[in-house]
């Protein structure tokens, strides 16, 4: 073992770092944002508004995501129409690309948490909330919604621990994320070892990170369920 | 079967090994998983902390960089501790071991939590009653925890199974001959990635199908002993 | 019991597993090319490995009285995979750099190549103005290696996993230039229908840069392969492999 080479080359592992830190950020936000609607439509009581989501779901959750990172990367690219229309210079770019398939990918699983989310709220609280005469918009956006985001916390801290570790795929396209800079090392010094090790050092950090975050966001938004300090006066 | 440019029966060859890696990691991921929970369990704070460590580690690893550790670094980290045993002749680990070696330990990791959750759900009542007819340890286990223990986790457990299904895919990157690394080749003669991802895609659906009714029933049969009438 | 079943049958499958963790014997010779590199090396429909380097191992096998297996291991596992005992030689275009004789030893060349730049017929690029271009290479390759010391911070450069795949992405229009060995360029050209598009730009350089057999330092595989090549070299049986796929002599 020569962990030398590690520390000659460690910046370039943290600019490696960076590019993973910008692809998961940017895809669990863009994810976040299409699951919603996706979630809201999946507990539809239509049963055709229930299918697209159902499938999308499906296909999104029944397939690995190498698979689906290839397909857009070099599937979609493989058609002139593609190569013409006005997506081109987005899908021109392997970052983007990742962004997409990432976006797609964890936005299905997300979907699926927030659902679960919204019907683990009880009943009561909706029956409460009509009662109270709110719109529908209303009991979403005051109770449901809010209500959900605290039930969520705990499986979306997970969820995104899984975006950080799929984002190791990007470097089967051509990105430098901290994988592909790692294997880019590798191909000159020829140490896979030591600095896959270091990698997985570094992404281990990480998720320890947002496991910290989490758990302090935790603790704030569901501070109504800890222990309640209600001063009881004295019995006189 | 279908054609699909001379290269339909190397995708289905792939999908074999695709399985067969499955069901290996399944079986290896299963026993780490009911150890790493009687570790966390149990009252020696080592076997906590031991346990802890590998949860911790694994969770926070992409599972992609644990194939390419274990692929790379198993065989020397293998070999020096074979020699401490005066054992110095060399020592493989092929893509199928090492995917199977990474693979199960992640599935372990994730099952650790699913079996702890699960032994601890059972009431300790049941533990004193097992006790007081005279059972010992391990007829305990086999007879009262096991069975109980399998009913609760199969749901957790199952959906492990669909995450290892896909995770399979990434030994491909090691040269596994699976069904992504046979579509992979197949891109590279016909230069048609479209149609042998989709494909790929398409095998991938059917056996998370197939996965998914299987476990089904295995519930079903697992709680049938709780059905009400 | 399913259960029961259930866990033989898994067990089997536990055991194939372990069956692959073998002892390798001594006088078995594993050689490791890469299966993405035709006409050199190339996986065919049937999943074995073909082209002109797989028909030079078997040669030298032959005359070696080696019993000898062909792996396929992707290009940057390649050498990792030699100093860790996954195989005993890399017979996959290789070329012999100073940078790779630091961890490796190499027999004496058995065909010698050359870079050459490639683009879309009717393009012209400037090589000492490539702002804005982007330039694709095989990962881990003399290309790769050559474009990251010259064109870095002047041109946008992309690094693949495999030749295939730079190959898709030029056809995809995501590279405007590709560097690669001019050997297999020139055969994708000649061979492929994607290929009339595009043409070489420029002469090839680095012509002195020499292909050869990787083994691990010290090995005394290299000596019995540089004898066994002499000997394919003198009876004809090299010419004959470079008539399968050249037209004209590499060595």
């Amino acid at each position: 073992m020569e962990f030398s080479v590690v520390i000659s080359y460690f910046p370039r592992l943290l600019d490696g770092a960076w590019v993973t830190f910008q692809l998961v950020l940017l895809s669990i936000v863009l994810g976040a944002i299409f699951a919603l609607p996706i979630a809201l439509a999946r507990i539809s009581s239509s049963p055709l508004v229930r299918v697209f989501p159902f499938l999308y779901i499906f296909f999104f959750r029944g397939t690995p995501l190498l698979v689906q990172i290839f397909l857009v990367y070099y599937g979609a690219s493989q058609f002139e129409v593609v190569k013409e229309s006005i997506f081109w210079p987005i899908l021109r770019e392997p970052f983007w690309c990742a962004i997409i398939a990432f976006t797609l990918n964890t936005s299905a699983y997300t979907a699926e948490i927030f659902r679960g989310a919204i019907q683990a709220i009880p009943v009561g609280e909706v029956e409460a909330c009509k009662v109270v005469g709110m719109t529908r918009v209303q009991m979403y956006r005051r109770i449901l919604l809010p209500r959900a985001f605290g039930i969520v916390l705990p499986a979306y801290g997970n969820e995104i621990i899984l975006m950080l570790k799929g984002s190791a795929l990007a470097s089967t396209i051509t990105l430098l994320d901290l994988t592909g800079m790692a294997r880019t090392i590798i191909a000159r010094t020829y140490t896979p070892i030591e600095i896959f090790l270091a990698a997985g050092v570094i992404y281990l950090v990480i998720s320890m990170v947002i496991i910290a975050i989490f758990k302090q966001v935790e603790k704030r938004q569901n501070r109504y369920l800890g222990p309640i300090n209600v001063k009881v006066p004295d019995k006189g | 079967m279908i054609d699909l440019h001379g290269f339909g029966d190397q995708l289905l060859q792939g999908a074999i090994i695709t399985v067969e890696l499955a069901f290996a990691s399944l079986v290896v991921g299963l026993i780490l998983g009911l150890l790493g929970a009687s570790a966390k369990l149990s009252s020696i704070k080592v076997l906590q902390w031991i346990a802890n460590a590998y949860t911790t580690i694994i969770r926070g690893i992409p599972e992609l960089l644990t194939v390419l550790i274990i692929y790379f670094g198993a065989t020397s980290v293998l070999m020096s501790v074979a020699s401490l045993f005066g054992y110095d002749e060399y020592i493989e680990i092929g893509a199928f071991t090492a995917g199977v070696t990474a693979l199960g330990l992640t599935f372990g990791a994730y099952a650790t939590e699913v079996f702890r959750g699960a032994l601890q759900s059972i009431p300790k009542g049941q533990h004193e009653a097992a006790t007081a007819m005279g059972m010992g340890k391990v007829r305990k286990f086999y007879r009262i925890i096991l069975p109980q223990v399998w009913r609760m986790a199969l749901p957790g457990l199952g959906n492990l199974f669909l995450v290892l299904l896909k995770d399979t895919a990434l030994v491909s990157v090691v040269g596994l001959d699976d069904i992504m690394r046979k579509a992979n080749i197949a891109v590279s003669t016909t230069k048609e990635p479209f149609l042998f991802y989709s494909a790929a895609a398409c095998m991938y659906l059917i056996l998370t199908i197939v996965s998914m009714v299987a476990v089904h029933y295995m519930e079903q049969k697992a709680s049938r002993g709780i059905k009400r009438a | 019991m399913k259960m029961k079943k259930f866990a033989v049958t898994s067990l089997i499958f536990a055991g194939a597993a372990m069956t692959s963790l073998s002892v390798q014997a001594a006088d078995k010779v594993k050689i490791a090319t890469e299966g993405a590199w035709a006409p050199f090396n190339f996986i065919d429909d049937s999943g074995t490995a073909q082209g002109f380097d797989v028909d030079i191992a078997w040669a030298l096998c032959e005359k070696m009285k080696a019993d000898c297996e062909v792996v396929t291991q992707d290009w940057d596992g390649l050498i990792p995979g030699l100093k860790v005992r996954k195989f005993d030689a890399i017979i996959a275009s290789m070329s012999i750099t100073e940078e790779r004789l630091r961890v490796v030893d190499f027999t004496n060349k058995y065909y010698s190549g050359g870079l050459r730049f490639l683009g879309e017929k009717g393009t012209s690029f400037d090589l000492d103005n490539l702002d804005g271009k982007v330039i694709g290479a095989q990962r881990a390759t003399l290309g790769a290696q050559y474009l990251e010391d010259n064109f870095t911070g002047k041109a946008d450069l992309k690094f693949y996993d495999n030749q295939d795949n730079v190959y898709l992405d030029l056809l995809a229009g995501r590279l405007d230039i590709i560097l690669s060995d001019e050997l297999p360029t020139y055969n994708w050209l000649k061979s492929s229908e994607s290929g009339e598009k595009f043409e070489f730009k420029g002469d090839a350089f680095q012509k002195n840069d020499e292909i050869g057999i990787a083994v691990r330092k010290g090995d005394k595989l290299k000596a019995k392969f540089d004898k066994a090549l002499e000997e394919i070299l003198a009876d004809g049986t090299y010419a004959t492999i470079n008539a399968k796929y050249f037209p004209f002599s590499i060595y």
